[in-house]
């Protein structure tokens, strides 16, 4: 089984999570400097997942066995 | 026998003879709990439409004939009065006019052609069906995700509906996978076809939202998404659906099944997906919090430490001073992760000497000096004036 893929939604989750603890009083340094560097590095990814501007369009084939492949789709 | 038994139970009156106005009562009475709804055909007679708006008319067949009325406020809704002799379907509760002991049907609906008719019966059976299990519950709608991934779109494949999708989705969030699921939308026993495209496209790995649907075209054309085997199937996908089937005024109970109904399929993708724009904002939003949010510890930090700078000596002094230099290589990679890429896209950013930024034409002043810091450096520039 491949990793499980961040989406844009968990990315963004997280980082407003991180973003409210920071904007709360009573994180100490070391601890907020921590969740800094997880906010920005949440930050890349969901940069990273936005940046793809190029739309892919597949289309699902169902093979007489029931297994399903996918396939590009010839605009 | 049996008849007058019924009747036996009611007061009786002085004399021991029934009042003529309690037996057409009690004919109503018990004519009304007799009948449910019925669905009747027949053909229109002596038809007669009043000041009031009310409708009569004699709803007739080869053996027999019966009286109707039609209420204004039923009525409005028929498109085309019945003329003499149009076959039609109604439904109607059977009931008696007391003031004149007469039978007669009191109709709710009327469908003026046969083939019309017995296409909105077979209809109203589906709908019946599937609202006794609670498919249009507002309560079964789920909400659509946020930032879809991944897009399964049952349609057909050389459709103007898959065309318009794709273009949307193209424009406002190419961040996302559209798969499609390829099925014919009309001819015989589609409604299998769509079913099982629906099955195949909830079984597709990371999809987590479904379009279903397909461009406009007459009634027979969307009448697979009125059949009961698609609304249920649609109702058994796994992950959010969006109907979509054919223009504004078309409601199918396709429409009525899915989470959201969208008007057209191009309505359906606006649906699915956010405006990457929009996003690309409110992440860039996050991003400025995320860096207020540390510098405003780090002050509070630096507060603190100046309150008992005294006491903890120069050990925390130097070791307040690492951090500091931490955080400052911090912000700046956070920089280099932010809006000064805006530069790259042609604005500039202007300041003056101090490095203020100048935001308004107010804070320019003739004459002096400010620079502007564009994608790959900084230039020197002076105001002339003011434009207006």
């Amino acid at each position: 089984m491949a990793k499980r893929k961040p989406t844009l939604q968990s990315e963004l989750e997280s980082l407003e999570a991180i973003v409210r603890e920071l904007e709360e009083d009573d994180l100490d340094l070391d601890r907020a400097i921590g969740r800094f560097e997880e906010g920005v590095r949440h930050l890349k990814v969901a940069r990273d997942l936005l940046a793809k501007s190029e739309l892919t369009v597949k289309k699902v084939l169902e093979e007489t066995d029931g297994t399903i492949a996918l396939q590009d789709l010839d605009d | 026998m049996g008849a007058l038994d019924l009747f036996s139970h009611l007061p009786p009156s002085t004399d021991g003879a029934w009042r003529v106005a309690e037996v057409t009562r009690r004919a109503r009475q018990l004519i009304e709990r007799g009948f449910d709804r019925l669905w009747v055909r027949g053909e229109v007679t002596g038809f007669k439409s009043y000041r009031s708006g009310h409708w009569y008319f004699t709803l007739r067949d080869a053996d027999a004939q019966i009286r109707c009325v039609m209420w204004q406020s039923d009525n409005r809704r028929v498109r085309t009065q019945p003329t003499e002799g149009t076959e039609v379907f109604v439904e109607a509760r059977p009931t008696v006019w007391e003031e004149r002991g007469e039978f007669r049907l009191t109709v709710k609906r009327l469908l003026p052609s046969a083939a019309d008719g017995a296409w909105q019966i077979e209809l109203e059976k589906a709908k019946a069906a599937l609202e006794r299990d609670g498919l249009f519950d507002s309560a079964r709608k789920r909400p659509l995700p946020p930032f879809p991934s991944r897009i399964a779109v049952v349609t057909s494949e050389d459709g103007a509906a898959l065309r318009d999708i794709i273009a949307v989705t193209k424009r406002r969030w190419p961040v996302v996978e559209l798969v499609v699921v390829p099925t014919r939308v009309q001819g015989d026993g589609v409604e299998t076809e769509i079913r099982a495209a629906l099955r195949t496209a909830d079984r597709v790995r990371g999809v987590d939202l479904i379009i279903v649907g397909r461009g406009g075209g007459s009634r027979e054309d969307l009448w697979a998404f009125n059949t009961e085997i698609v609304a249920r199937a649609v109702a058994a996908v796994s992950v959010p659906t969006i109907s979509a089937v054919g223009h504004e005024t078309d409601v199918t109970l396709t429409d009525l099944v899915a989470d959201v109904r969208a008007a057209t399929p191009s309505a359906a993708a606006e649906a699915a997906v956010p405006d990457a724009e929009r996003v690309q904002a409110s992440v860039d939003q996050l991003a400025r919090r995320l860096a207020r949010g540390l510098s405003g510890r780090t002050q509070l930090a630096e507060e603190r430490l100046a309150r008992t700078a005294d006491r903890l000596g120069v050990a925390v002094t130097s070791r307040m001073a690492e951090e500091r230099a931490y955080v400052s290589e911090l912000a700046a990679r956070l920089d280099a992760l932010s809006p000064l890429k805006v530069l790259r896209r042609g604005y500039a950013v202007a300041r003056n000497a101090a490095g203020k930024v100048l935001k308004r034409t107010r804070d320019f002043e003739p004459d002096v000096a400010f620079h502007l810091t564009v994608s790959d450096g900084t230039v020197a520039a002076i105001p002339r004036g003011n434009d207006g």
